[in-house]
């Protein structure tokens, strides 16, 4: 743009001499500078690469920790330059942030020199009109004064603005390009202002429900609670969700058969504690909101329903377990944990929904509807662990202090279940898996930053149409007596944008000349003369 | 008719439109070899104080150093006989072109009956629709800008991309992973791919720029015959391609914007750094270096070029080794 004609000015090679004040000025104008804003651009398309190669904590932290046993020497030079954490490390968020103090440097003055062009009146004409490349000159019967007061009229009406001095209409219009430039910068800085408040302000959560359980929006119910710095619990809304059904269909032939189709969950909720409770259809594009916070549906899996009895045949554990898939026929994988006999008892398991056993493999599914469910089981008895209050994984067994539960025959006891099929240990114990449900887990977030992000981008895209299509020209009009005593009219347009071919211009100074003139083509006793170029 | 019958009759179309777009490039190429030299594009003698005088008045510095090239300012000769042949050869080989576009359409329409959906779910379909858009968007240009010179640089990505799909990406119809139902994966992948029609053409125009600005380091009377005669002179098409790259480059916006929109609804975050969306984001960012290269002194021109280059790499990259090879959230490519 040439309101900021330094810009294309080259830098300086070297720092002058210099006080400190003489350097901060030099540092400013260099970090300012196009050339610097141009090579920070690219900086930071280049840094965002390795994190697309390197696995990421913020979107898999279990593949980090995968890729990290994997290359042991490797690992800590990764730690060390945060390449697990690329968007979130030092030199990523340097680069970012010097480009948009750079931004800020460069759309400031920008600002303020299209202010005061956009209030300025359009430049007067230049000596010779002929010389412009669009030109166009005809010589007409009426008064000058009248065409100039026509051709003021005739651009005004064409949006442009208009200046009138010395026998001559000088005219502009486009000042919207810049505005639509400076408009999207400036949405640039909304949008990194809407991602921080989202980052400081916001929570994410998970929750795993099983179908017929319900949980509540508060930190103790989640599983996982990702909370912002400046997030506080006690702003959580108070609602609750209960999960009535969850019903995935599978794909069931070709190619890619056993690939999920459908996959939606009937929800319950109320709103706040008392509120009349309302059904919701959760789907995977069409999340639950519940003031400003957002409960998506992500995955799902099975919950073997098992009831455990100690040797006199009293229950001592019933419900659903939930199961970790390992596959995508739902191979699940899960333990059940009974504390409340002496010793304590655990049950290792696999669930198959549609179970084959494979020679090599062991068991595995090959299907990820219940076709043909089985639990495959092996017991453990001892000290589960679960008593030092250390937290534990609820889908693996802490088997340091306990053994395996061998048959009558000396081998280890593995059974697998059908539905309603019991084992029973060579003790006495007993274990009856009853049937199946499904589990879904949720995610809940709140992101104060979305509406913000929204319309900074929104903003960016008007002002960044505004900035590469509205075209930037001047025309100017100048009118007086000639050697005949007739009037010359002399028009001539200049393109002020980059790239712009000047036939659409030739095209609009034609039919401005055109209509000044008073009738397309040159009637009697007016000629036109088109002396532009073929440009 | 069953869906397996449509989905048939799509891939029957499919491979008729890339025999027909074999042909079109066929007559692209003859009308390249065989045709004379591109006409004079017009006499600019602009002196310099001319130069001055315009930049007084708030010409754009690059006005003047486009009217100063040696190229637009060089005559070349009539066109005879031979050029007649050669714009019959052209106009036949739009014409053969808007034929393998109507086959092709018909391909990918009959193919979102067959999975009642847009078709537009996997590397396959993917790859067929977005190169419908390719030709689509060059056969609208044609119908505004000379862009004849183009279509060899045009088909013959088209032709390889298809070729790919059928072989390597083919995927049978079927229905779509939950996550991907939503009208703004249909959004978002429509402006995806129509932005990267246009980018497509830019990126062609920026390597025939690179071509033609080489040859145009060596004085005219001392360059050999080439086809790049018949194509326009450096300068032109360098506006040209910055014309398409600047015209792309709010749809490309867009794109990423209905992406983080559909991330939001599906996943509840409207951008995760998953691969797919950081290639996007890289894309992007070269693309705007790109433009403001182009604003940059020293750096218009040919390092500009370079850059339009690197931004249709990092596309390509995305499109074909984050698809297939990166895990993502966005595993969609149905190739297995
Ligand atoms: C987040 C960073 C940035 C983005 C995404 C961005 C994007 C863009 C885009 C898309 C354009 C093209 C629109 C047009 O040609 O009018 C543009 C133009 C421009 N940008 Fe930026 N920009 C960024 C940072 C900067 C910085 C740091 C500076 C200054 C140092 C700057 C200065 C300019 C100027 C002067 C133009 C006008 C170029 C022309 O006349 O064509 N931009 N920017």
């Amino acid at each position: 743009m040439t309101s900021a004609p330094a810009r294309d000015v080259p830098a300086e090679p070297r720092p002058p001499a210099l006080r400190p004040v003489e350097l901060a000025r030099w540092s400013w104008r260099q970090l300012t500078s196009m050339r610097t804003a141009l090579v920070l651009l690219f900086l930071l398309a280049l840094a965002a690469v390795p994190g697309s190669l390197v696995p990421q904590r913020s979107v898999d932290a279990a593949r980090v920790a995968q890729f990290a046993a994997a290359h042991p020497t490797l690992s800590p030079w990764y730690e060390r330059f945060s390449l697990y954490a690329v968007y979130s490390s030092p030199w990523f968020s340097a680069i970012y942030l010097l480009l948009f103090v750079s931004l800020v440097g460069c759309v400031l003055p920008r600002s303020r020199a299209h202010l005061s062009a956009s209030l300025a009146r359009p430049p007067k004409a230049p000596r010779n009109l002929g010389r412009l490349p669009v030109h166009r000159s005809a010589s007409v019967a009426e008064p000058s004064a009248d065409v100039l007061a026509r051709a003021e009229k005739l651009l005004r009406s064409k949006h442009f603005r208009v200046q009138v001095a010395d026998g001559a209409v000088s005219a502009e219009k486009g000042y919207l390009r810049e505005t639509g430039n400076l408009v999207f910068h400036l949405s640039m800085l909304l949008l990194l202002v809407a991602v921080a408040l989202g980052h400081l302000y916001g929570f994410k959560a998970n929750v795993l429900l099983v179908e017929g359980e319900s949980f509540s929006d508060t930190v103790t119910a989640f599983d996982t609670y990702t909370p912002g710095p400046l997030a506080s619990p006690s702003s959580l809304p108070p609602f609750t969700v209960s999960l009535d059904t969850l019903s995935v269909t599978y794909q069931t032939d070709g190619q890619q058969r056993g690939a999920p189709r459908d996959f939606r969950a009937a929800v319950r909720y109320t709103s706040s504690p008392g509120s009349p409770s309302r059904s919701f259809d959760l789907q995977v594009n069409h999340p639950l909101q519940v003031d400003g916070t957002k409960v998506f549906l992500l995955g799902h899996g099975y919950a073997p329903v098992f009831t455990v009895k100690d040797k006199s045949g009293a229950i001592v554990s019933q419900g659903p377990v939930p199961f970790l898939p390992r596959d995508g026929n739902l191979t699940s994988s899960g333990v059940v944990k009974v504390n409340g006999t002496t010793p304590q008892l655990g049950f290792d398991g696999v669930f198959l929904p549609t179970a084959v056993l494979d020679r090599t493999a062991g068991p595995v599914s090959v299907y990820p509807g219940l076709l043909l469910p089985r639990a495959v089981l092996s017991a453990y008895r001892g000290d589960l662990g679960v008593d030092g209050g250390i937290p534990q994984s609820v889908y693996s067994l802490d088997k340091r202090s306990m053994v395996q539960v061998r048959a009558e025959d000396g081998r280890f006891l593995v059974q697998s279940l059908a539905p309603g099929a019991t084992m029973t240990l060579p003790s006495g114990e007993s274990i009856t898996f009853d049937g199946v449900r499904q589990w879904t887990s949720l995610q809940i977030a709140r992101d104060p930053g979305i509406v913000p992000a929204l319309v900074a981008a929104m903003l960016a895209l008007a002002g960044l149409m505004l900035s590469l299509f509205v075209r930037r020209r001047r025309v100017w009009v100048r009118a007086g007596p000639d050697d005949d005593g007739r009037t010359l009219i002399e028009v001539a347009g200049l393109a002020r944008t980059d790239g712009e071919a000047s036939e659409s211009l030739a095209g609009e100074v034609g039919e401005f000349a055109d209509a000044l003139v008073g009738a397309p083509g040159p009637p009697d006793g007016q000629s036109i003369d088109d002396t532009r170029g073929a440009r | 008719m069953s869906p397996a019958t449509t989905a048939s009759i799509s891939n029957d179309l499919l491979y008729s439109a890339m025999v027909v777009y074999a042909l079109a490039m066929y007559f692209f190429a003859a009308e390249l070899a065989f045709g004379s030299p591109r006409r004079s594009r017009g006499v600019n003698a602009v002196t310099d104080s001319e130069v001055r005088e315009l930049a007084a008045v708030g010409a754009m510095s690059s006005y003047a150093d486009s009217s100063a090239s040696p190229a637009s300012s060089e005559a070349v000769p009539a066109v005879g006989r031979r050029g007649d042949k050669a714009s019959r050869l052209g106009r036949m080989a739009v014409s053969v072109t808007v034929l393998a576009f109507l086959l092709h359409l018909a391909a990918v329409v009959a193919r979102g009956v067959a999975v009642s959906r847009p078709p537009w779910g996997n590397m396959f379909e993917f790859s067929t629709a977005g190169s419908l858009a390719v030709t689509g968007v060059f056969l609208v240009v044609l119908g505004r800008k000379p862009i004849r010179y183009l279509g060899t640089f045009v088909v013959f990505p088209v032709l390889l991309t298809l070729g790919l799909a059928v072989t390597v990406l083919y995927t049978e119809a079927a229905q779509l992973v939950p996550a991907l139902k939503s009208v703004w994966l249909v959004i978002h992948v429509t402006a995806a791919m129509i932005a990267a029609g246009i980018f497509t053409l830019g990126f062609a125009q920026s390597v025939c720029y690179l071509v033609q600005e080489r040859r145009e380091r060596v004085p005219a009377a001392e360059r050999g015959a080439s086809f790049m005669d018949r194509l326009p002179a450096a300068a032109v098409l360098d506006r040209s391609a910055y014309r398409m790259h600047a015209f792309a480059y709010p749809i490309w916006t867009f794109a990423v914007i209905a992406g983080a929109i559909w991330a939001e609804n599906a996943w509840g975050r409207y951008w995760g750094w998953d691969p797919k969306e950081t290639w996007a984001f890289i894309t992007w960012m070269v693309y705007t270096a790109y433009l403001h290269a182009r604003a940059t002194a020293g750096w218009k021109g040919r390092k500009a070029a370079y850059l339009a280059l690197l931004g249709y790499s990092t596309f390509l990259f995305n499109y074909l080794v984050v698809n297939i090879w990166l895990v993502g959230f966005h595993s969609y490519a149905g190739v297995r």
